[in-house]
């Protein structure tokens, strides 16, 4: 069963919180909602899979692997990962451990998920407030994701947010940010016209403790990981939040489009050189792209993939389902 | 550390300089690396395995007797094929008689559209001093139209909104009149992100289409996407059959094998590369440094043309002479570095040396620490010059002060040209295009 929101984050108290208080009738809907989803998902995992056993694994021969390796590759896992898997699931396969269609289809989602799962896949919501900085490269979708988030913050866990605008270069970016705050039922701190990202974190943050906020999230404005002066700035905003609360931010989310292709490595093995990264966000995942590469950024840089994104309404938010996204990687 | 195609191509041909020509074995070993540095340069799989096969015909029988040596040559004949696929001389976009020519603005969520509009209007004025307007048809993004207003407007364009609460084809529809009664020479519409799999919005696109009957449509793609390029574009094409592309956000480090995807795919020119976020940073399309790029060869072309002016042939036969001899001191060091300053920003021109960017990073060179390590180097004695290894102690003192330095920043420089001293050497045994040889050829 996929992951949802009471297995990504950690609330106070022993067991997964409790639901918010609601009217009968929308707790029959809630329900109701969530059993139609469950279902879809698994008519939708029930084709899935009979998918790749049909592509993938229908006879097993030297273009087997030739096949297998091509969905990987399209999937943008990348050469050196695709290679790993494809060799390891061969050898298995050779050494008849493992035979049949089915058999193969279950091992190869499992190699593939247990890459994509990471320990430290959770996201922390105990510290008061929390603090969550969000970054990543032009375009991916940074404003819009702060802007489910703070939606299911409050929908699901009932817990007030505060949103900072600290995109100060992007034209509109505040006001971008502004619309998400209002449509997700979230505070908003800005600053005046090209103030300093840092201030506008402090200000947010002292703005969060005032009102007894429960989570923080700043918004940065888009960078190419290789704009060292960016990165250096994006270090120093880190840095005026952790002065300001010891342990902050609690997380630092990186969003990956998944469109990207190998540089997606690169991004983000330089913005956690500058910050720090805690998870990831992989945006855009409705679209016909697999987003492969939050595989390899899993398995070689060890950042744990913690959202995804589907969609640009407020509910188009999903805790990252390992399972699922493995899948999801090799069917046509 | 150089992990340059080349290199990788030269170890895998090793003893083919003793024969002279490349057998199939040698041509499939090096297809093997190639394939893998297209993909790893996200070029999509099947252009891959189409583009190879077409390279080993022909690699195979080359003639690698020369001043290249096999790996290089095969480079070249790759590099060589990719500009031609992808599309040979700079193209223009098409310009229509009777003004105003009509320009449609496509591509996926995040891709750069907005910023693409502005710039390619901005690009319009200085280039062609064309009147431009932009209509903001994004009605979806939230601020998207403020977006539009503010750098359409740094761009020196008219913007022609009407809120958020318009049908984008209505919006477009009414620009073009617009433009046509402000007589203006062009008018380029900005319109939402949209997948290619919406079934809504791609419909909505080929009915703005309908409606303004543009003269070209782009298609905005971002360079670091991957292997779905293949399919946007496809999709794109059958919908609304853009005419050109636009890539965006080059001056990161993606190597952009979307571009030659997305040309192989549909045959559409890409017209304008996208090379940062303020508004001149636009400029045409060339083929041949986007081969370069996607083969991890850096901009050669461009430090060649600039190199022309400020370099000799014979210095760079010296240099490589003293390299190859390891006579490589502290005073050529200097030199090097001061022919690179006549260039330009150093930081610029450093990426562009073929596989250099990464291994010169630590090796940060801006205006300031220049002059700082011109001073500690000409506090140095020639002899402390040709050998720095006998610099310690007193004379690493007498140096930082002579200098105005301290005796960590003279440690540092010595350090550091160690590095860049191993680095050269390693080019300097052919593990890198000839840079000589490459100006030869470029003549």
């Amino acid at each position: 069963m996929a992951r949802d929101w009471r297995d990504l984050f950690i609330v106070d108290g022993a067991g997964p919180a409790p639901e918010p208080e609601d009217a009968p009738e929308t707790q029959e809907r809630r329900r109701g909602m969530f059993r139609r989803l469950r279902e879809n998902l698994r008519k939708t995992r029930q084709a899935l899979t009979s998918e790749i056993q049909a592509t993938l694994f229908e006879d097993l021969s030297d273009e087997t692997w030739e096949r297998l390796e091509e969905a990987l590759i399209y999937a943008d896992v990348g050469a050196r990962t695709t290679a790993q898997v494809v060799e390891q699931l061969e050898r298995e396969a050779t050494e008849g451990n493992i035979s049949g269609g089915e058999a193969l289809t279950a091992r190869l989602t499992e190699l593939l998920a247990d890459i994509a799962r990471s320990d430290d896949d959770r996201i922390d919501l105990r510290p008061q407030p929390t603090v969550i900085l969000v970054a990543g490269v032009n375009g991916t979708g940074k404003t819009t994701t702060i802007g489910k988030l703070a939606w299911h913050l409050s929908k699901e866990l009932g817990k007030s947010v505060v949103l900072g605008a600290g995109d100060t270069f992007r034209a509109a970016g505040v006001e971008q940010l502004e619309v998400w705050a209002q449509r997700a039922g979230a505070s908003f701190v800005k600053g005046p016209p090209d103030t300093d990202p840092g201030a506008v974190a402090y200000d947010t943050i002292a703005a969060a403790r005032r009102d007894g906020a429960d989570v923080v999230i700043i918004d940065t404005a888009g960078r190419l990981h290789t704009q060292d002066d960016l990165m250096a700035e994006l270090g120093k905003v880190r840095r005026v939040i952790a002065k300001q609360i010891p342990e902050a931010p609690h997380e630092t989310l990186l969003t990956v489009d998944a469109t990207t292709g190998q540089n997606g490595l690169r991004q983000a093995q330089l913005f956690s050189e500058a910050v720090d990264i805690s998870g990831l966000v992989l945006t855009k995942l409705d679209g016909t792209a697999k987003g492969g590469i939050a595989l390899a950024i899993s398995h070689e840089l060890g950042i744990p993939v913690k959202l995804i994104g589907i969609g640009e309404q407020l509910e188009d938010l999903r805790p990252f389902d390992a399972n699922d996204f493995a899948r999801a990687l090799v069917t046509q | 550390m150089f992990d340059s195609l080349a290199e990788k191509l030269q170890a895998t041909l090793t003893d083919v300089r003793g024969r002279g020509t490349l057998t199939e074995d040698d041509v499939n070993a090096a297809m093997r690396e190639i394939r893998l540095a297209l993909l790893e340069a996200d070029v999509n799989f099947k252009v891959v395995k189409s583009f190879t096969s077409a390279v080993k015909e022909r690699a195979l029988g080359a003639d690698v007797v020369g001043k290249l040596n096999p790996g290089q040559q095969v480079v070249k004949i790759v590099s060589d094929e990719l500009t031609e696929l992808m599309g040979g001389a700079a193209r223009e976009l098409s310009f229509s008689p009777r003004p105003p020519t009509i320009v449609v603005m496509a591509g996926l969520q995040g891709s750069g559209k907005t910023t693409a509009t502005a710039k390619l209007a901005r690009y319009l004025r200085e280039q062609h001093g064309s009147s431009v307007a932009v209509a903001a048809c994004d009605v979806y993004r939230p601020a998207a139209v403020d977006q539009l207003i503010k750098v359409g407007h740094q761009a020196g364009a008219t913007v022609y909104e009407q809120g958020t609460d318009q049908d984008p084809v209505k919006i477009a529809a009414w620009a073009r009149d617009r433009a046509q009664s402000e007589g203006k020479d062009v008018l380029i519409i900005d319109t939402s992100g949209r997948l290619h799999v919406d079934q809504e919005l791609m419909a909505e696109l080929a009915n703005i289409k309908k409606a303004v009957k543009p003269h070209d449509v782009l298609l905005v793609v971002d360079a670091m996407t991957g292997q779905d390029a293949v399919n946007v574009a496809e999709q794109f094409a059958e919908v609304v059959q853009f005419d050109g592309v636009v890539m965006t956000k080059l001056d990161g480090d993606a190597r952009g094998g979307a571009a030659l995807s997305v040309k192989a795919i549909t045959g559409k020119p890409i017209l304008f590369a996208s090379t940062g976020e303020k508004l001149d940073q636009f400029e045409r399309f060339h083929p041949d440094r986007m081969a370069q790029r996607i083969l991890g060869m850096g901009d050669v072309m461009t430090l060649i043309e600039k190199a022309e002016s400020a370099y000799d042939q014979e210095q760079a036969a010296e240099l490589e002479r003293k390299l190859r001899k390891s006579e490589f001191g502290l005073d050529d060091f200097l030199d090097q570095m001061r022919q690179i300053r006549r260039l330009g920003p150093l930081q610029s021109l450093i990426g562009m040396i073929p596989g250099m960017g990464k291994e010169l990073r630590g090796v940060k060179v801006d205006e300031k620490e220049f002059d700082r390590i011109q001073a500690i180097i000409l506090s140095m004695t020639p002899q402390e010059r040709r050998h720095p290894e006998l610099i310690k102690g007193s004379r690493r003192l007498r140096i930082a002060k002579g200098s105005g330095t301290n005796v960590q920043a003279v440690k540092q420089l010595i350090k550091q040209f160690e590095q860049m001293r191993k680095v050269m050497r390693s080019v300097a045994q052919g593990r890198m295009p000839d840079l000589g040889a490459l100006m030869r050829q470029a003549r």
